[in-house]
């Protein structure tokens, strides 16, 4: 930075980069760039939508039944604190473009505040279906099976297979014939409700159907993948902070704050897709 | 607004009365969404919450995300992955609903053991 450009104006920003004609050209170009990128983000979560799509397109009653597992005014909560976050971080933004360096701090921190409830809040529910084996494949094995959650949870595979042998017999009785469920079929262990189990206060109602993992699969990796992404809008933000506390940004140089917003409200965006479609299935 | 002029000569700065009444919108639209699972629309509950994330979506993509005061192309841009992805998931129906005559009942596959 200390080094002048040749040829460029001595008043030029301390920000603009020397292959940049002017702020304003800067700003889209980089703009610009961040569009692409959250382009990739939609293709990324697109897939996982897709996937969504066909397996409840194929076996609604495995979605009808395992989102009763999950409880949805905390991932209501959730849903509203991701909003108030967005308002923040738009405020940060409209804060950089006018200057206000407190404000901006203020709103920077206000909306790292929210993702941290957001994640503590996400956290409580994973635990919760850590604690009742509510996982993904092999790992799904909800509370009142012979095989403890907690262990079939985090076994290596040994365990997993042994816990596989131990639950297999118990379900001897298979309502399809071998042949009919196919090379896996045998691994259907995965049924709870014959210990007449409850799960929490929200235990689901009715039968449970099978491979009810599926659904599970699909939440951990959906809701998992976006937890990364707050998560690194988490390190962004943190790293706004500690540019906006040394007063870098301003009418005329905003764009890293304007950047990491876009950003923030595309993770916003997809979590308004995730809760009805994961949470509120009637 | 009497600070429209401090900001940058390059982008637009919303207003916060607009921030506001979005933030308005999302907040009662998602008390909606969850209030109408209580009521049951047979199959149509699930488009009616898809809607209601559309125009949630729709009203996050104009105002926080400034498309309604940048250059479209933007816009352009974002419009067109969206439409991959729904010509994706679009196709990918389709096709597994041919496969539906050979589903075996209450089995799916991906059960690793």
């Amino acid at each position: 930075m200390s080094t002048p450009h040749e040829g460029r104006d001595e008043h030029a920003h301390p920000h603009l980069q020397h292959h940049f004609e002017s702020m304003a050209q800067q700003y889209d170009s980089g703009k610009f760039g961040m569009w692409l990128f959250l382009v990739t983000e939609v293709l990324l979560f697109g897939g996982l939508f897709c996937a969504y799509a066909v397996y409840r397109a194929n076996h609604p009653e495995i979605f009808a039944y395992a989102h009763q597992f999950l409880d949805k005014t905390l991932g209501g909560l959730n849903t509203l604190v991701l909003i108030v976050s967005s308002l923040t971080m738009a405020m940060a933004v409209r804060c950089a473009q006018l200057g206000q360096q407190r404000r901006l701090k203020q709103m920077l921190a206000a909306t790292l505040l929210c993702a941290c409830i957001f994640l503590g809040v996400k956290g409580v529910e994973y635990e919760h279906k850590w604690k009742h084996g509510l996982l993904w494949g092999t790992h799904y094995v909800p509370q009142g099976e012979t095989v403890a959650p907690a262990d079939a949870a985090g076994a290596a595979t040994t365990a997993e297979t042994t816990a596989a042998a131990a639950a297999a017999p118990a379900d001897g009785g298979t309502t399809l014939p071998h042949a009919a469920t196919g090379p896996q079929g045998l691994a259907d262990h995965s049924q709870p409700g014959h210990g007449g189990a409850s799960h929490g206060g929200h235990g689901p109602a009715g039968p449970a159907p099978r491979n009810v993992h599926l659904f599970f699969g699909i939440y951990f990796v959906m809701t998992g993948l976006h937890g990364i992404h707050v998560l690194a809008g988490m390190i962004a933000i943190v790293w706004l902070l500690r540019r906006s506390a040394a007063g870098e940004f301003g009418p005329e140089y905003f764009a890293p704050v304007d950047f990491v917003g876009l950003y923030w409200h595309l993770v916003d965006l997809i979590w308004i897709f995730l809760f009805p479609l994961l949470y509120l299935i009637h | 607004m009497s600070k429209h002029h401090e900001g940058p000569t390059y982008a637009h700065v919303v207003p916060v009365r607009t921030l506001l009444g979005v933030f308005g919108a999302l907040m009662f639209l998602t008390i909606l969404t969850y209030a109408v699972t209580y009521v049951d629309l047979g199959a149509l509950n699930i488009w009616v919450a898809l809607g209601i994330a559309l125009v949630k979506g729709t009203l996050v993509a104009l105002v926080f995300m400034h498309l309604l005061w940048d250059k479209k192309f933007y816009a352009v841009v974002l419009m067109s992955a969206l439409l991959c992805v729904m010509i994706f998931i679009g196709i990918a129906l389709l096709d597994s609903g041919q496969y539906q005559a050979d589903l075996i009942p209450d089995f799916a596959p991906g059960i690793v053991q």
